[in-house]
């Protein structure tokens, strides 16, 4: 009994998803466009996002290229240690744990915003203002997110290379310009484009994620704080999933 | 007599044509199996303040709600100026809102904006052509109406509830609008601060000639803001009239709010 209920219950909130991301299309893409209001998303989204990808891509480099070198020195394969850190990093770890960050960052955030305001009737008032609550509130912030994570990747990614680049140095000694010409030739534009593409794909389900949960999110502070809770856990799923399904795409695509 | 189960029997109807801000008719309104609203009917004249009065989780809050188009009611019709706003598509609707002012039960203020950004905010929405020397002039005069232009750049959590109360007020006047609905205004104030918002209630009716529905329970605030009064009493208008007609009354379910 419990599981079909779960079953209905799973069914009727990925119902209601789509029919929130069918809502952003026909309504939030109409004019008149909220253009201040996104560009202040923007800032806080993507710019106050920086320092946090930045640091975790660091660590997330450094991490990854000493515990790989091991591995490599028993096969007797060190000097492919850019090589193999600039493929990880560009094609999958970069984009995916930035998107990850990112999800526990900006989609909790949206989540406890929109739910705060939802319970005090802020999103109510916005509406008897003669102001669509959806354009200004939930279009904002999706186009923010779609547009700003792509952005932070590529960036997380130079900052995660020079994370690397400090990596191999601490056991050896590899020039600043040999790291980087290694790790640039043998990254493809194969490798770059499906990873940057599905970064925007990311960034739209956080941030459509986060807007429906506190969007929708029930009265009272509980639902606030399961509203901000929710959106963290079902935006990371749905960053998995999209990974996985661009993975299969670009291998029926013969990208990779 | 205005309907026939009127109570307050001696009351002559004050309907005029062509003179009323809103009319209410047969507005029937459920959640469920809950009914909320059951043929209710109420006519609010230009310039007049009627308080609806009705104890907590009778509908009174549902009422102001489909009047501006927060909630869909299941049948019945709600004209403002003559336009019935259960028919109005979602632009239409935000037209007529910019005649309505609302003022919420818990103030509603962008707690991330300052009480000038609140205040601005529905200026820079609907009045495109003012510049910024107009909407600072705007902003002050609201905020001079409510006593409080000193806090023009302060943020909503460093008001008082009185404060929040009155600037709230202020952001609700903002655009001029014709009609003011006031969900439970003076709830959760001490007497004092709640006779100053009743009192500014009368004051801002008087100056900007607004038509006003007032949800209330507090007869303190019936008393001092109301030129006519209805009572909400399972779904529907229970009776009509002037509060010293309700005072009089000798209904059992009148006299009770008196008690």
């Amino acid at each position: 009994m419990a599981f079909t209920t779960n079953i209905k219950t799973f069914f009727g909130e990925t119902g209601n998803i789509a029919g929130f991301t069918g809502r952003f299309f026909s309504t939030g893409l109409k004019p008149r466009f909220e253009f201040r209001e996104l560009l202040n998303q923007c800032y806080i989204i993507g710019y106050k996002s920086l320092p946090l990808i930045g640091l975790t891509g660091f660590i997330m480099g450094l991490v990854l290229t000493m515990q790989l070198r091991p591995s490599l020195v028993d096969y007797g394969v060190e000097s492919q240690l850019p090589v193999m850190v600039g493929i990880a990093i560009v094609r999958e770890i970069g984009p995916v744990i930035t998107a990850l960050i990112f999800a526990g960052k900006i989609a909790s955030s949206i989540g406890a915003e929109l739910g705060s305001m939802k319970v005090t009737e802020q999103i109510d008032a916005m509406e008897v203002s003669g102001t669509n609550p959806f354009k200004y509130l939930v279009a904002t912030r999706v186009m923010a997110t779609t547009l700003m994570l792509p952005v932070l990747t590529v960036m997380g990614d130079a900052i995660s290379l020079f994370g690397a680049y400090i990596g191999v140095n601490i056991r050896s000694v590899t020039s600043f310009h040999l790291f980087f010409t290694q790790v640039f030739h043998s990254l493809e534009f194969s490798d770059a484009l499906p990873a940057f593409v599905k970064t925007f794909f990311f960034g739209f389900a956080v941030g459509m994620i986060g807007s429906y949960k506190g969007y929708t999110s029930s009265k009272g502070t509980r639902g606030v704080g399961s509203a901000a809770n929710s959106a963290v856990v079902l935006s990371s799923v749905v960053i998995f999933i999209i990974d996985l399904l661009a993975v299969q795409l670009t291998d029926l695509l013969g990208l990779n | 007599m205005e309907t026939a189960s009127n109570p307050l029997s001696d009351i002559s109807p004050e309907h005029k044509p062509g003179t009323a801000a809103i009319i209410i008719e047969n507005l029937c309104k459920r959640f469920g199996d809950h009914i909320v609203l059951q043929d209710f009917g109420l006519t609010v004249q230009r310039e007049q303040n009627v308080v609806v009065l009705g104890k907590s989780g009778s509908g009174k809050s549902v009422l102001i709600k489909c009047i501006i188009g927060l909630l869909r009611p299941d049948s019945g019709t709600i004209r403002v100026f003559g336009e019935d706003v259960t028919k109005l598509d979602h632009d239409a609707l935000d037209k007529i809102r910019v005649k309505i002012g609302f003022l919420f039960q818990g103030n509603a203020l962008y707690d991330s904006m300052t009480v000038r950004e609140n205040l601005e905010f529905p200026l820079r929405r609907h009045w495109f052509d003012h510049s910024q020397k107009e909407v600072d002039a705007l902003v002050i005069e609201a905020l001079e109406n409510v006593g409080l232009a000193h806090t023009v750049d302060l943020m909503p959590e460093e008001l008082s509830g009185g404060m929040l109360k009155r600037v709230a007020l202020a952001r609700t006047m903002i655009l001029k609008p014709e009609v003011i609905l006031y969900d439970e205004p003076t709830t959760g104030l001490d007497p004092v601060t709640a006779r100053e918002i009743d009192n500014l209630i009368v004051k801002l009716q008087r100056k900007y000639h607004t038509s006003s529905i007032i949800i209330t329970h507090d007869m303190n605030c019936v008393r001092n803001t109301a030129d006519r009064v209805a009572l909400l009493l399972d779904g529907h208008c229970y009776a009509q009239g002037t509060y010293a007609d309700f005072e009089r009354s000798a209904d059992k379910k009148i006299k009770q709010f008196f008690e």
